[in-house]
C-alpha cells in the first residue's frame, strides 16, 4: 500500500545507565532503561495517530526515533517504503525537510532572537533554488494558513511579543512551511490555556487534510486525543498495549491497563459517576520492567503464573484491534 | 442562632507592586466557606487563584500586599493580625496549605519524616521530638504510604508519593481548613486519580474545609461541592457546583465549561475562546472579559459588573444578568 508514509518496525531504543560508583563496583552489568521496548506501527497519509500513555512510557522517544534525531537501538523505520535507518547523515539530510517536529512549549522551541518571519523562512531558505521572493511568499501563506493574519503584522515581531497560543501557531506554521509528508507533533498544547488549546488543535486537524500529511500526535490527554485522532496507540513501559480506531480505544477498550487509565481520566461533570476503581501504585522503574506481561504488578484482571512468565504479544483480534494481553488469545 | 461561616472573605483585593506599576492580582473577591466544605477555585493561568491563596495566609512574596478587604476567619479578620499571631495561631492550626509545584520543591538533603517533624516542632513547641515522629508516622498512614517509610529522603519517593507526604505534612498541626494548590496538576491520570481520592476521603474523614485550586474544571467536578470561577482577578461566578455545571450564567463559565473535552459523554465539537487574558498590569475597564466576550455591551466597557445574587448562594458578575 503506497498510502502509508511512516513506519515503525520492531523499534527500540535502550539507554545505558550511566552506573553510580559503588554500584559499578558490584556489578560489571551494564543496565539500560527500555525506553522503547519492540514497538511497530503504521501511519497513512492524511491520518493523525496518537500515542498516548503515562509519564516515562516512551512516547517522546518513540516519536524522536521516527525523525531519526536518536538512532535506534534496533528495528527499522521506513519513510514511503523506503528503510531510513540505515541511510548515511547526507542522505538523511534530503529527507529531512519531509519530517518535522512540533515540541510542547513553546518558549522554549522557539529562537528568542529571530523574527517570526526568520523563524517560518529558516527551513524553507534551506530548499535548493528557493529564491528571496518565494521564501517570502511562502511565509505570507503559511502564516496565514496558521490565521496570523494579516502576515505583515507577525513578520517582524519577536517570541516574546506572541502570547503562548500565537507562539505555538508559529511553531505550526515553520513545520507546515516545508510542505512535509510527516509530523510528530509532542504534547503541542499541554503548555496552554485550556480556553485555546481547542483551537490550535483543530488548526493542525486542518492543515494535516490541506497539505495530505500524516501525523503522529503524543499526549497523555486522553479527553483531547479523542477529539484529535484517528488511531489510537497506548503506550506502557515502552510497548504498546492497545492500538486502534480512537473510538474503540475510548468505548471499548480492552487492555486492563487502556481501561484503568480511561477510568482516572476526571469528567467536566459533577453529576457524573466518581472514579472509584482507581488501580494502586504507580509504574515500575524502566530498568528492570516486570517479567512477562509488564503490567502484571498493577493489573486488576491478572490471570495467573501465565501473566508473570510469558509475555503477551500485541495481536490483532480483528477489525485492526491489537491488544496485548492474556485475556485475549486468539489471533484473527 | 445564626452560623458564621469559618471562612468569609470580603472584596479582597490584592496587588503586587513592581517597577513597571501595580499588578492587580486579585480585586474585590467575596467568598464563603463553611466548616468541611468544600470548594474549587478555578480559573486560567495567571488569573490570581494562587494570589488569594497566599493572601489568606498571608504570605505573598515582596510586593505584593492585601491593599483592601477583609478575611474573616472564625470571627477574626486576619488582615488585621501581624506576623507573630498568624503563625501561632493561624498557619498550619487554622489554615495550612500545599503548596503549587512543592512537590518538585521537597528539600532533598532532608528525610520527609524530619521534615514533618520540623513542621510540628516549629508551630507547636511543646511536643517533644518523639510525639512528633509518631504524629508523622500515623500521618503518613493517613495519606497511604507505609510509615516506616518516614526515615525516607525525596529522591526515594515517586511523584505520587512526595504529593501524598506534602499533604500528610499539610495537616501535620491539624488545621481546619486546607487550601490545595493544583494538586494532581503534574500528576499522570491514574496517580492524579488516586490523590484527588485521597483529598475526599481526607476531607470526609477530618470534617476539614478545603479551597481546591486548579485550571482544570473537571478535578474540581470531581472533588468539591462548590465552585468559584476567576478571570483576570475577579470572581465571576459562584455557586453550588451542579448548578453551575448545569446552567453557568456567566460567558466565561458557559465558555470555559464547553472548552473542557470529555471522554465518555458524546462527542462534541471541541470550543475555544477567542483571544488571551489580559496583562494584570493593565487590565482593561469595565468587565476584565469584555475584550474576549461575544456579549459585550457598552456598559462592559466601562463599568465592571457586581456580583449578583441570582438564587440561593448562586452569585454572578455580569451586566447581562439581573439578580
Ligand atoms: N536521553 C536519554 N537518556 C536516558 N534515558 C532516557 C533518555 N531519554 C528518555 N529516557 C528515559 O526513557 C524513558 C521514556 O522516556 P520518554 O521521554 O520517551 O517518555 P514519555 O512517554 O515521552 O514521557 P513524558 O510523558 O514524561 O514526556 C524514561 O524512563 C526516560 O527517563
Ligand atoms: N511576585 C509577583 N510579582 C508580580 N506579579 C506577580 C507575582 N506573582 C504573581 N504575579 C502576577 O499576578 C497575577 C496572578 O498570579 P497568580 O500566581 O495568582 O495566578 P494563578 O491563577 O495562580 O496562575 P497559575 O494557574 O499559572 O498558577 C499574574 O498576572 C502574575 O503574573
Ligand atoms: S496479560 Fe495478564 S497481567 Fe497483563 S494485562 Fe492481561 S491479564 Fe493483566
Ligand atoms: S459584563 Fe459584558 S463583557 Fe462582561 S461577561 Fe457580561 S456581557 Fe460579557
Ligand atoms: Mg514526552
Ligand atoms: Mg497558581
Amino acid at each position: 500500500m503506497e498510502d502509508i508514509v511512516i513506519k515503525a518496525e520492531n523499534l527500540k531504543k535502550w539507554f545505558p545507565v550511566k552506573a553510580g560508583f559503588l554500584s559499578s563496583l558490584l556489578s560489571k552489568r551494564q543496565l539500560f532503561v527500555r525506553a522503547v521496548d519492540d514497538v511497530s506501527f503504521q501511519i497513512k497519509k492524511k491520518e493523525i495517530f496518537g500515542l498516548a500513555g503515562e509519564s516515562g512510557s516512551g512516547k517522546t522517544t518513540t516519536g524522536r526515533l521516527l525523525v531519526r534525531l536518536i538512532e535506534p537501538t534496533s528495528g527499522k523505520v521506513y519513510f514511503k517504503g523506503k528503510e531510513i535507518t540505515s541511510l548515511k547523515e547526507d542522505e538523511m539530510k534530503l529527507l529531512r525537510r519531509h519530517m518535522q517536529i512540533i515540541f510542547q512549549d513553546p518558549y522554549e522551541s522557539l529562537n528568542p532572537r529571530i523574527t517570526v518571519g526568520d523563524i517560518v523562512a529558516e527551513p524553507v531558505r534551506l530548499l535548493k533554488g528557493a529564491t528571496p521572493a518565494e521564501v517570502n511568499e511562502v511565509v505570507r501563506q503559511t502564516l496565514e494558513d496558521v490565521e496570523l493574519t494579516p502576515p505583515e503584522e507577525f513578520i517582524l515581531r519577536y517570541p516574546h511579543e506572541l502570547s503562548g497560543g500565537q507562539r505555538q501557531r508559529v511553531a505550526v506554521a515553520r513545520a507546515f512551511a516545508v510542505n512535509p509528508e510527516f509530523i510528530v507533533a509532542d504534547e503541542p498544547v499541554s503548555m496552554l490555556d485550556v480556553s485555546i488549546r481547542a483551537e490550535i488543535l483543530k488548526l493542525m486537524i486542518s492543515l494535516v487534510q490541506k497539505y495530505e500529511a500524516s501525523f503522529l500526535y503524543i499526549t497523555h490527554d486522553l479527553a483531547l486525543s479523542r477529539h484529535m485522532c484517528d488511531r489510537l496507540a497506548i503506550m506502557y513501559l515502552g510497548k504498546i498495549v492497545e492500538m486502534s480506531d480512537t473510538e474503540k480505544i475510548v468505548y471499548e477498550p480492552l487492555h486492563p491497563y487502556t481501561k484503568a487509565l480511561i477510568e482516572a481520566v476526571p469528567e467536566p461533570d459533577p453529576t457524573a459517576k466518581r472514579i472509584e476503581t482507581v488501580i494502586k501504585g504507580e509504574i515500575p522503574s524502566p530498568i528492570n520492567p516486570p517479567p512477562g506481561c509488564r503490567f502484571h504488578t498493577r493489573c486488576p484482571a491478572y490471570i495467573g503464573d501465565i501473566c508473570r512468565k510469558k509475555e503477551p504479544p500485541l495481536m490483532n483480534i480483528g477489525k485492526n484491534h491489537y491488544v496485548a494481553c492474556h485475556l485475549y488469545g486468539k489471533e484473527k | 442562632m445564626m452560623t458564621m461561616p469559618l471562612l468569609d472573605v470580603q472584596n479582597l483585593t490584592t496587588y503586587y507592586f513592581t517597577r513597571r506599576g501595580a499588578v492587580k492580582a486579585a480585586e474585590g473577591v467575596s467568598f464563603g466557606l463553611e466548616k468541611g466544605e468544600s470548594l474549587g477555585l478555578a480559573g486560567e493561568s495567571g488569573c490570581g487563584k494562587t494570589t488569594i491563596a497566599l493572601s489568606l495566609l498571608k504570605i505573598l512574596p515582596q510586593g505584593g500586599r492585601i491593599v483592601n478587604g477583609k478575611v474573616i476567619f472564625k470571627g477574626v479578620n486576619i488582615v488585621d493580625l501581624d506576623e507573630t499571631e498568624m503563625r501561632e495561631k493561624i498557619r498550619w492550626k487554622g489554615i495550612s496549605i500545599v503548596f503549587q509545584g512543592a512537590m518538585n520543591a521537597l528539600n532533598p538533603v532532608f528525610k520527609i519524616g524530619d521534615q514533618i517533624v520540623e513542621a510540628i516542632k516549629i508551630h507547636e513547641p511543646k511536643v517533644t521530638k518523639r510525639e512528633a515522629k509518631e504524629r508523622g508516622k500515623k500521618l503518613m498512614e493517613m495519606v497511604g504510604i507505609e510509615p516506616s517509610r518516614i526515615d525516607n529522603y525525596p529522591h526515594e519517593f515517586s511523584g505520587g508519593m512526595r504529593q501524598r507526604a506534602l499533604i500528610a505534612m499539610s495537616l501535620a498541626c491539624n488545621p481546619e481548613m486546607l487550601i490545595a494548590d493544583e494538586p494532581g496538576t503534574a500528576l499522570d491520570v491514574i496517580v492524579q486519580a488516586q490523590v484527588l481520592r485521597l483529598m475526599r476521603e481526607l476531607k470526609d474523614r477530618l470534617n476539614l474545609s478545603l479551597i481546591m485550586i486548579t485550571h482544570d474544571l473537571s478535578m474540581i467536578a470531581e472533588v468539591c461541592k462548590k465552585i468559584a470561577i476567576m478571570y483576570a482577578g475577579y470572581l465571576l461566578e459562584y455557586g453550588d457546583i451542579v448548578t453551575i455545571f448545569k446552567k453557568p450564567l456567566h460567558p466565561y463559565t458557559q465558555d470555559l465549561i464547553q472548552s473542557f473535552p470529555s471522554i465518555k459523554a458524546a462527542k462534541q465539537e471541541m470550543i475555544s475562546i477567542p483571544g488571551t487574558p489580559p496583562d494584570l498590569l493593565n487590565p482593561p475597564p469595565g468587565c476584565r472579559f469584555h475584550p474576549r466576550c461575544k456579549y459585550a455591551m457598552n456598559i462592559c466597557k466601562k463599568k465592571v459588573p457586581e456580583m449578583k445574587k441570582i438564587a440561593g448562594d448562586h452569585f454572578v458578575a455580569c451586566h447581562l444578568v439581573k439578580g
